[in-house]
């Protein structure tokens, strides 16, 4: 009998396999791949703070560094945001067919026993916990558990068969398309973001360089926005933006912009990562809040098998520490993003021309949003809607 | 004629978006293999969802 079965080698599960490993736990980490991290579905940035928060930096698995990131409104009109001090990397682009398998590297070392090529099917309740069935090589195969750490991804089914999540809906995902392009000519200090509703109906375009003239080339789109698919939306702005290279991988890909579940357990459950739709709803970025779901889940299991306590009552307490981590800013800006939503793209044109001149010198949605605010007072009134 | 959900593999990208969004779970990635049973009730909703535009509609 396990302590823990954890479903799904991405950045939630491995790191909630490690944190539980390392606290003695008797750990099964399963991951339905026969090679952890690949295909890659994803653009692959993080913040510096964010990432050395849960790892330790390892340069084998950075592709790049970058100072700040520029966007642009439908018009081109510029914003850029950037640390004041020059050399002051605020945010990494991964390799992470490499920093995926380095976590379930480290979760097995922490002494998890990990499965590739083995999916989970779904799960029983028993007696004193739940019977896990496993499709490994091909072979049915059950293990008895005492936790089941859903980390599955945006596929989810473990959390949608212990009705914690309801299925999503076009207007809950956004769907993308990307390529790994080569021989591209921008300035590698940066990440590239384009936003415009004809551009990328719902979501943006981005271009995150990974080094030696490489970058991922993507762009997102809500399917309740989008007529046509993301693909055709990806090759249209590379040609309206002129982006020469060669494309040398293409990348397809879905990122829940739900906000926040009220709650991500059940009886002997957590879910963590994409799972739980812990991605933000503006930016699509998922790699941070999946490392710290995966790490306090970790702890939860831990404080759990010490207390023999696996209600949901009890596993509530990883609610309590994933929601006041990033909680709020999901909620906040799933607003956020329902309030752009509305904006057509001559108004992105006017807010961005009203803080084209500015220099935001913190990386974030809020900078933005605090200058917009600074500069357009009258948009208060707007926001105000939607958050009371 | 009932209506049913089908792949067109030298399109699909086995990327799971489809398989988010599925109410009635009729679909499965294994590995890179989209799997789509008898169950489906050609709701359509994953066709909108693809980002490669490889699942379409079909009578029977
Ligand atoms: C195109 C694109 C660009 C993105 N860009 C960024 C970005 O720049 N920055 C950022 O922070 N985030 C980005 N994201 C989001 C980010 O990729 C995810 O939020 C992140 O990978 C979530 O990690 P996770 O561990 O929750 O899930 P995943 O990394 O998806 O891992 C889930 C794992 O579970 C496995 N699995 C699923 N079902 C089963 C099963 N039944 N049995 C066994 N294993 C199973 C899957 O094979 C997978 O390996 C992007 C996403 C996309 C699609
Ligand atoms: S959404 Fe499209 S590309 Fe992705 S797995 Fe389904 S059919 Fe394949
Ligand atoms: S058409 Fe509807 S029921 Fe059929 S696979 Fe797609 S989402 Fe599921």
């Amino acid at each position: 009998m396990f302590d823990v079965v954890v479903v799904g080698a991405g950045p939630a599960g491995s790191m909630a396999a490690k944190t539980a490993a390392e606290r003695g736990l008797n750990v099964l980490l399963v991951e339905k791949r026969q090679e952890i991290g690949t295909p890659v579905r994803c653009a692959e940035g993080i913040s510096k703070d964010s990432l050395s928060r849960f790892v330790e930096i390892d340069k084998k698995w950075i592709a790049a560094e970058v100072v700040g990131a520029k966007i642009y409104a439908p018009d081109m009109t510029e914003v850029v945001m950037a640390e004041e001090m020059a050399g002051n990397e605020v945010g990494f682009v991964l390799e992470r067919k490499i920093f995926d398998r380095h976590l379930a590297r480290i979760a097995a070392k922490a002494g998890a026993e990990v499965y590739v090529k083995t999916t989970a099917l779904g799960f029983e309740r028993t007696d004193n916990g739940l019977r896990v069935k496993l499709r490994r090589l091909g072979e049915n195969w059950e293990v008895e558990t005492k936790l089941l750490i859903g980390a599955d991804g945006v596929e989810s089914r473990i959390g949608r068969e212990a009705g914690i999540i309801k299925t999503l809906r076009p207007s809950e995902i956004e769907s993308c398309a990307q390529y790994l392009m080569s021989g591209i000519d921008i300035d590698e200090n940066y990440t590239y973001f384009y936003l415009g509703n004809e551009l990328a109906p719902g979501g943006y375009a981005w271009i995150f360089p990974k080094g030696e003239k490489s970058a991922n080339v993507g762009i997102g789109v809500l399917p309740s926005m989008a007529k046509m698919p993301a693909k055709y939306y990806l090759d249209r702005f590379i040609e309206k933006v002129g982006i020469k290279g060669k494309i040398v991988e293409f990348v397809a890909g879905a990122v829940p912009v739900y906000g926040e579940i009220s709650t991500a357990v059940a009886d002997n459950i957590m879910l963590c990562g994409d799972a739980a739709y812990h991605s933000d709803p503006i930016t699509g970025g998922g790699i941070a809040n999946a490392l710290s779901a995966g790490y306090h889940a970790g702890l939860v299991a831990a404080e759990a098998i010490m207390a023999k306590d696996y209600s949901a009552s009890f596993l509530k307490r990883y609610d309590g520490l994933w929601k006041s981590d990033f909680g709020e800013r999901l909620r906040r800006n799933k607003k956020l993003q329902e309030f752009f939503l509305k904006l057509d793209d001559s108004t992105l044109n006017s807010l961005a021309r009203s803080i084209a001149v500015k220099k935001i010198e913190e990386m974030s949605v809020q900078a933005i949003v605090a200058e917009l605010l600074k500069t357009n007072p009258n948009l208060i009134e707007l926001l105000r809607e939607f958050f009371t | 004629m009932r209506r049913k959900a089908v792949v067109d593999r030298r399109k699909c990208a086995y990327c799971g978006a489809c398989v988010a969004v599925c109410n009635i779970n009729a679909n499965e990635l294994i590995e890179t293999y989209l799997e789509i049973n008898d169950n489906c009730n050609g709701c359509g909703i994953c066709v909108k969802v693809c980002p490669v535009g490889a699942l379409s509609l079909v009578e029977g």
